[in-house]
């Protein structure tokens, strides 16, 4: 039996923690505030533990580099923030078309361009479904406490290999700065996807065709005897570019749903104090503990109102929502930015019920006092 | 090498640029209803500087 | 049938190539996969990484591990796939415009950081894939469409720029001299370190017909009259090197490589 781990960890910290965990063995960054700690953090830890960490010129290069150093076999990640990830969004875009795997984090700031750069927000919520040109699915989850930024970067690892596709992990800034005081899982009892090895011989492999019964294609790394191609173009099965508007249409498709189809595996959310809601709170990140916090104090004014913290972001909770959104008299979103999320929720919740938004966009975290004038008021 | 090679055309790459044909140092080749064409095989030297240049890969010596 | 060169180290299926009548990327390609040829390296250790624009789709018809990235990014990629897997030979088949328009600043940073990659631009002067916009290898006062009324940019000179920023292999060939290029790829893989081979090709579609070039053989048969070594090229006068271009292995350094570099810290702990 192994001692608990119990330790006092930043955010960013836990990240990189959780990173380490899941099997990322390699790293490649540049610095923004507020993620630096995790390239930070990377570079002293990973070429102890048989990784690779390097400093690229800018955020296209680190992505691209991880990029590269998947398709080798690597679990890779990259962390921004703000305008950083204006520039990943390039490299995402790549990973969606050519089923890379990757993680890409983003502790989001003040925006937009530089925006405030020290200071909360929750702005890149559509950047991150829609930030890279053209019709794909995505990938992003967003923790709220520095325990489940560890649980989430590992959840983030798998999704991204078991879906071949880029996996967004939205932070907030203070939780990334924040310490709290976590326990670290026993390494044994985390659940850690890995790549699978090919069924296929070099001579039959078809890069792009997924198999019966199997959610993508079958992925080998470079160097490892199969030749094949990797490209951002339209390809077909044979991962050679074409355009037949046929091909075009299924693989598009395809990389649609293999998340639209999965959502139930893929949505993690939890629900606080929904049993007899008549009024319901979405939030997720730091304004959840907000809303916590709000939630208790008008229980006690005997307010039957409760929360939905989604902590996968994308794909959105829909079947949960909709089922809430029957029930309660109204749903208010709550968020650091003037009506991101709220689209979504209004999209899937605006039929059942009414559906508003608390928004701020001053840098500063939204406090429960505001949370309970604003429930209290609408 | 020590065995004899001879000229290949492959008809369906050539493009019909002509570069093969201005640098073969003694004239075997000729575009011909805009391919490459042997004009005078007894010619050639082997040099392969028609292979070396050839941007399609449509002529080269190979083993006979 | 194809030649054995061809059908061992091409996806034969893919050709003919896209690349218009006359281009000479075709020429290139040949000489980068004859020497690899001649060094011998088995082709599952090979990577062939490339960007966009017209050079760039060579990755796909070439039989090693191959990939086509994203514009201008093809040295970052190629950065991570090497540092990542450092058996491979890693080798980026890049444009002027992706090279060092887009890509300039991955190329002044691989070259800075030495790491052993060995790049091949396919200078052809000109945007090819786009039609024909002039390039920072556009000669100034040349013709494109984005310059109707000639350049008037300052170009580029590629391998001083490599060469500063630190690469330790930098040679210039034109696809007149394909057998120049095959030797400077040969010596460009087997510097341990970033290795730099601008190669002169020719874009008769575009930059030849925006500029009354003439067709591919005229093209080529400048290339060969302004082709000059290092050594004939110091002993002309000012007149006589205007227009002229040198080619030739131009430098070659020894600097430390980055991942032996980083294996090294490693080790160190």
């Amino acid at each position: 039996m192994t001692e608990k781990i119990i330790r006092l960890m930043q955010g960013n910290e836990a990240c990189v923690e959780g990173a380490i965990a899941a099997g990322m063995r390699f790293y490649a960054g540049y610095p923004i505030t507020p993620s630096t700690e995790i390239a930070e953090l990377s570079a002293a830890k990973l070429p102890r533990i048989g990784g690779k960490f390097i400093q690229m010129e800018d955020e296209i290069a680190s992505i691209s580099a991880i990029i590269g150093a998947s398709l080798t076999g690597y679990k890779a990640m990259t962390a921004t923030s703000g305008p950083g990830f204006s520039l990943k969004q390039e490299g995402i875009g790549y990973a969606a078309i050519s089923e890379t795997p990757c993680v890409i984090v983003n502790v989001q700031r003040g925006g937009p361009s530089t925006g405030l750069p020290t200071f909360p927000a929750q702005g890149d919520i559509m950047q991150a479904r829609w930030g890279t040109h053209g019709d794909h699915s995505i990938i992003a989850l967003y923790p709220s406490t520095v325990r489940e930024i560890y649980d989430t970067t590992i959840k983030a690892f798998n999704l991204a290999e078991k879906y071949r596709t880029p996996v967004i992990l939205l932070m907030d800034e203070v939780i990334a700065h924040m310490r709290e005081k976590i326990e670290i899982p026993n390494i044994d009892e985390v659940e850690i996807y890995n790549r699978k090895k090919p069924k296929s011989s070099p001579s039959e492999y078809l890069p792009f065709h997924v198999r019966e019964g199997d959610i993508v294609p079958e992925m080998v790394n470079f160097g490892e005897g199969y030749r094949f191609h990797v490209t951002g173009l339209v390809h077909s099965e044979t991962g050679f570019p074409t355009n037949d508007h046929k091909i075009a249409e299924n693989l598009i498709t395809r990389l649609i749903n293999k998340i639209q189809d999965n959502v139930e595996d893929i949505v993690e959310y939890e629900e606080y104090r929904l049993e007899d809601a008549e009024k319901v709170i979405i939030a997720y990140g730091a304004t959840a503990r907000s809303v916590k916090s709000a939630i208790d104090s008008l229980r006690e004014e005997g307010c039957k109102i409760g929360m939905f913290r989604p902590i996968t972001i994308w794909p959105v909770a829909q079947k949960q929502i909709e089922e809430m959104a029957r029930k309660v008299k109204k749903v208010s979103v709550i968020e650091m930015n003037m009506g991101q999320y709220f689209l979504e929720i209004d999209r899937i919740a605006g039929k059942y019920t009414t559906v508003n938004q608390y928004g701020r966009v001053h840098g500063e975290l939204i406090t429960p006092e505001e949370i309970i004038s604003f429930i209290k008021e609408g | 090498m020590g065995t004899l090679q001879t000229l290949y055309v492959v008809e369906e790459w050539c493009k019909g640029c002509g570069i093969c044909v201005t640098f073969c140092p003694k004239k075997v080749l000729e575009i011909k209803d805009d391919k490459v064409a042997i004009k005078d095989l007894k010619a050639c030297i082997q040099c392969g500087q028609c292979e070396l240049r050839c941007p399609d890969y449509a002529i080269y010596l190979g083993g006979q | 049938m194809p030649s054995q060169l061809v059908d061992k180290y091409y996806r034969t299926e893919s050709l003919p190539h896209i690349w218009c009548p006359g281009c000479g990327n075709g020429i290139v390609t040949r000489a980068i996969v004859k020497a690899i040829d001649n060094l011998g390296l088995n082709q599952d250790d090979v990577c062939i990484v490339s960007g966009i624009g017209c050079s760039s789709r060579a990755s796909g018809y070439l039989d090693f591990n191959t990939i086509h990235t994203t514009h201008g990014r093809a040295l970052a990629f190629a950065t991570g796939i090497k540092f990542a897997n450092p058996k491979l030979h890693v080798i980026v088949i890049t444009g002027d415009g992706d090279c060092v328009a887009i890509g300039g600043n991955h190329l002044i940073h691989t070259a800075r950081r030495n790491i052993d990659i060995t790049t091949i631009v396919f200078n052809n002067n000109i945007y090819g894939m786009t039609g024909g916009q002039y390039s920072p290898t556009t000669p100034t006062g040349d013709r494109g469409t984005t310059a109707p009324y000639g350049n008037i940019d300052a170009n580029f000179d590629l391998c001083n720029l490599a060469k500063a920023a630190g690469a330790t292999y930098v040679s210039r060939a034109t696809v007149f001299g394909a057998n120049m290029i095959i030797k400077q790829v040969e010596n460009g893989i087997k510097n341990k370190g970033f290795s730099f081979i601008e190669t002169i090709t020719i874009c008769p579609t575009y930059y030849g017909r925006k500029n009354k070039k003439g067709d591919s053989v005229d093209m080529i048969t400048d290339l060969k009259e302004i082709a000059v070594n290092k050594v004939s090229y110091e002993k002309l006068s000012e007149e006589q090197r205007k227009g002229k271009i040198i080619v030739g292995e131009l430098y070659k350094g020894k600097r430390p490589e980055y991942v032996e570099e980083y294996n090294r810290m490693v080790e160190s702990f």
